[in-house]
């Protein structure tokens, strides 16, 4: 019981007290670059989750029987990303070739994930937590289902102000950020959740 | 200075960097997909800007229906025949020469020519426009709304708007069809680059109506559909229009249009 209580505040705390997008700040390339419309930005979020729990996973399972063992914690970030980037290229083979729809979907927002600092900094963070393997994965997978949030409403809030009279200054880049800024105050909200 | 400790460090992530390496390149092996030599040869002769106006996903969506059969050698209006030329040599297959197409505006109601029903400040899209009550800020609620919908459509630049209606360039025109979707009052349509008359106006109101809403609009009077000698031109539902398969070009109907809404192209 205690155990599910802790999985489940984990679960609510990576997801939206602290947000990797709009708390942590991580993942600022994808949340600006993919978030135009909404299809898309479901489309982003969908893949990150899928390549950012298996990735802690992985990391996880590395870090505890490599690094530990040999006593080379301080490894840890070359070793992540080496892990991570090999985990990517296989994932994208093994989709392109069972599950060739899937891949489709996804296709080049695959290799976009993998130089995602979200997905190293979970993997780190998970270790600085000092969580566990399952822990882990559970915090991989609520930390990109935050990401999956933040994106969405941000991809919603452009395709509304598309159509609205932006000042010129403005117009683009400008006001994007300034919503996302909005957004991340927002999201401080949440930060009152106590445990 | 540990050496032991650095050396320890060097061969685990060695080790690590050969194990993965192998993994990827036994699995990249193990999980090869076909690749059809064909699809890529038809991808390079393809233009590539992904216009989607052969009506598939992108080129390579195109190369891929080409190589299985699925698509024409000349399915891609950008390329024309050039392309369709270089793909039919890679098929093995002979082209059949397609027209070439471009699009075409039907309203001429400019600034000067329509009257305003009301000054409009809302958002200027064409799509949005329509919504509101007397379908945007021009009399006619068919004709040309104007805020260039069709212009940030086109990935050609071939749009542009002049003096309140767009107008088509047809030697940039690729004819892939964009606009031709978008429009919210469906004034665009495909004619052949080669068509030498067309009736610029859709109004299916009647005459004395279109009148007073449009100094340009065509009234129905039946002048052109009478005078036709090779009867390409018909009014029906209170608007001309041509029949480009049976127009010959004579520019008869041009020259008895009292209203002067046909136009040459």
């Amino acid at each position: 019981m205690e155990g599910v209580k802790e999985l489940l505040m984990i679960l609510i705390g990576s997801s939206l007290v602290s947000n990797v997008v709009l708390s942590q700040f991580l993942g600022l390339c994808p949340f600006l670059g993919v978030s135009k419309k909404i299809k898309t930005a479901a489309g982003m979020g969908g893949a990150v989750i899928f390549v950012i729990t298996l990735a802690s996973g992985v990391a996880g399972i590395i870090y505890r029987f490599l690094l530990v063992t040999l006593g080379l914690e301080y490894l840890q970030t070359i070793v992540f990303i080496l892990v991570i980037a090999a985990l990517v290229q296989f994932v994208e083979m093994f989709l392109k070739k069972y599950m060739h729809s899937l891949y489709e979907a996804l296709g080049v927002y695959l290799p976009l994930i993998t130089t995602n600092c979200a997905v190293l900094g979970v993997a780190l963070t998970n270790v600085q937590k000092k969580y566990g393997i399952w822990k882990g994965i559970t915090n991989g997978f609520a930390t990109a289902v935050g990401f999956l949030i933040a994106i969405v409403i941000l991809a919603g809030i452009r395709e509304k102000t598309e159509y609205n009279d932006v000042p010129e200054a403005f117009q683009g880049m400008p006001i994007v950020l300034i919503s996302a800024g909005l957004m991340s105050i927002a999201f401080f909200g949440f930060s009152g959740l106590h445990w | 200075m540990n050496i032991a400790g650095i050396i320890l460090a060097a061969i685990m992530i060695g080790i690590l960097g050969c194990f993965i390496g192998f993994f990827l390149g036994f699995a990249g092996i193990k999980f090869q997909v076909e690749v059809d030599e064909k699809e890529s040869a038809i991808n390079e002769a393809l233009p590539g800007n992904n216009c989607g106006g052969c009506g598939f996903a992108g080129c390579s969506g195109l190369a891929a229906a080409i190589a299985k059969g699925d698509a024409p050698v000349n399915a891609c209006p950008v390329g024309g025949e050039a392309v369709a030329k270089k793909i039919g040599e890679i098929i093995g297959v002979s082209v059949d020469q397609g027209k070439r197409m471009t699009a075409f505006i039907h309203c001429m109601g400019d600034c000067n020519k329509a009257t305003t029903a009301y000054e409009y400040t809302g958002t200027k899209d064409c799509r949005m426009a329509k919504y509101v009550p007397g379908g945007g800020p021009k009399a006619c609620d068919m004709g040309c709304i104007g805020f260039g919908t069709c212009v940030q459509e086109c990935p050609f630049d071939a749009i542009r708007i002049v003096n309140g209606i767009a107008v088509v360039d047809k030697e940039a025109c690729k004819a892939c069809g964009k606009c031709i979707e978008v429009c919210p009052n469906h004034l665009i349509s495909m004619i052949p680059y080669d068509a030498k008359y067309e009736v610029a106006c859709k109004s299916k109101q009647k005459g004395q109506v279109t009148m007073k809403m449009c100094s340009i609009g065509c009234i129905a009077c039946t002048l052109c559909e009478r005078n036709c000698p090779c009867q390409a031109i018909k009014v029906d539902d209170n608007c001309a229009s041509i029949d480009q398969d049976l127009c010959n070009g004579c520019g008869i109907c041009a020259e008895k249009c009292p209203k002067k809404v046909i136009v040459k192209v």
